[in-house]
């Protein structure tokens, strides 16, 4: 799927991608040559169609997680099926792990279990790259925008 | 006017669905690099026991020293990991993927029942009533997953599990970078063997190498020669025949032949 500003001739470029949280999907385009931005908007049908594909519109801005897809996308899961193995305080070099703060740990707390461990690491890790030491609920919100992470 | 065509919109494009599309195939090919044989087992027909003798194939094979995964395909009946008594406890999830569980004779095995809730079907996020439209393509994706996202680790015989029909297959042979081995496994009834027949002509019309038949539940109520006249019409062996009341070294013999 691509978008050509046809006055211009010049191919769209991906702008933002917006989750209002009822399934839809808003993703906007810019015409780099004129600036028109044009807005795509799938329904939930749609959107789910993207999402069992495995692909991120827009790019992906985090590396894919194991079993992405399944504990995304898994309505029926086991709230313990999975054991989330902990990680060291700074692998690799890499910045230290964030803090939660409470509502974001109340925020967290909310999300099934099947996908819990895999949406907390999402979120540490968009926090290490950004070097956010704190996770609050307007990171979470930012994050879910950026990311895409339906239902997350 | 003239638009330009799709094909001609060359500019760099930041969603790079296709590069995405092919990240997720090196990430199989690169996961499956460990993998020494795969071995699809498949029938056209259902309730012929293909779970049943994919995981006592991989048991034998794990009995003499072999290391065996067994990944469950049948995303909607799953039984693997209960048949190697691997269901309950956790997937550890790792740095480079989920630890599959470790079940009777060491098999490795990953199954949908190992992350379903207790008696709840498979089902998915998001509108139920147009499920039918993107239901194949998530269970595809589970499959993909299934395969590069565990840990297998280096495996000897990786087993994977279909359910009847012939979608699965298809959805695995686009997955692979190589089309799989497969193992057919029938009852004695021409019944079975036309469900059968039709299921291996197409996995041979996707380049699948066919290993042999196996005849499942002999010496019962099921009267036929569904191996015999399978084997003979595409020039395979039949590896096994399997009585109803199996002993272990039918098995053995079986995971030989393997």
């Amino acid at each position: 799927m691509k978008f050509l500003c046809v006055d211009c001739d010049r191919q769209m470029t991906f702008e933002e991608r917006q989750l209002p949280g009822d399934g839809t999907l808003a993703v906007a385009f810019k015409c780099p040559g004129c600036g028109r931005v044009i807005a795509l908007l799938t329904n939930p049908f749609e959107t789910q169609l993207v999402s069992s594909l495995g692909v991120q519109i827009g790019g992906r801005t985090v590396p894919a997680q194991p079993l992405e897809t399944v504990r995304g996308m898994v309505a029926t899961g086991r709230d313990d099926a999975f054991e989330d193995a902990g990680r060291g305080a700074d692998e690799g070099g890499k910045a230290p792990h964030p803090a939660w703060s409470a509502e974001a740990q109340e925020r967290l707390a909310r999300v099934p279990g099947f996908v819990r461990g895999m949406v907390k690491r999402i979120y540490s890790d968009y926090a290490r790259e950004r070097g956010i030491t704190q996770i609050t609920p307007a990171v979470m919100d930012t994050a879910r925008a950026e990311l895409g992470l339906e239902e997350m | 006017m003239r638009i330009r065509t799709y094909h001609e919109l060359t500019e760099p494009d930041r969603s790079g669905l296709p590069a995405q599309i092919m990240a997720q195939r090196q990430r199989v090919a690169q996961r499956l690099a460990g993998v020494e044989r795969l071995i699809a087992v498949m029938s056209g027909k259902g309730g012929v026991g293909k779970s049943y003798v994919t995981v006592h194939a991989a048991r034998a094979l794990a009995r003499v020293g072999r290391r065996v995964g067994v990944l469950d395909a049948d995303l909607n009946g799953p039984t693997a990991a209960r048949l190697l008594g691997a269901r309950d406890g956790r997937l550890a999830v790792r740095e480079d993927g989920i630890e599959p569980a470790v079940g009777a004779d060491g098999v490795r095995v990953v199954s949908m029942d190992q992350l379903l809730a207790d008696g709840r079907p498979l089902a998915f996020r998001g509108p139920e009533a147009e499920s039918f439209v993107w239901r194949g393509a998530a269970e595809a994706a589970v499959l993909r997953e299934f395969v590069a996202d565990v840990a297998w680790g280096a495996l000897d015989v990786l087993f994977v599990d279909l359910p009847p029909g012939l979608a699965r297959f298809q959805e695995l042979a686009e997955l692979l970078p190589a089309p799989p081995a497969v193992l057919t496994v029938t009852i004695p009834t021409a019944e079975s063997g036309d469900a059968v027949r039709r299921a291996l002509r197409a996995a041979l019309e996707r380049g699948a190498t066919p290993l042999g038949i196996i005849e499942n539940m002999t010496g019962g109520g099921f009267a036929g020669t569904a191996a015999d006249d399978l084997a003979a019409e595409f020039g395979i062996p039949v590896l096994a025949r399997i009585p109803w009341h199996p002993a272990r070294d039918t098995w053995d013999r079986l995971g030989e032949r393997l």
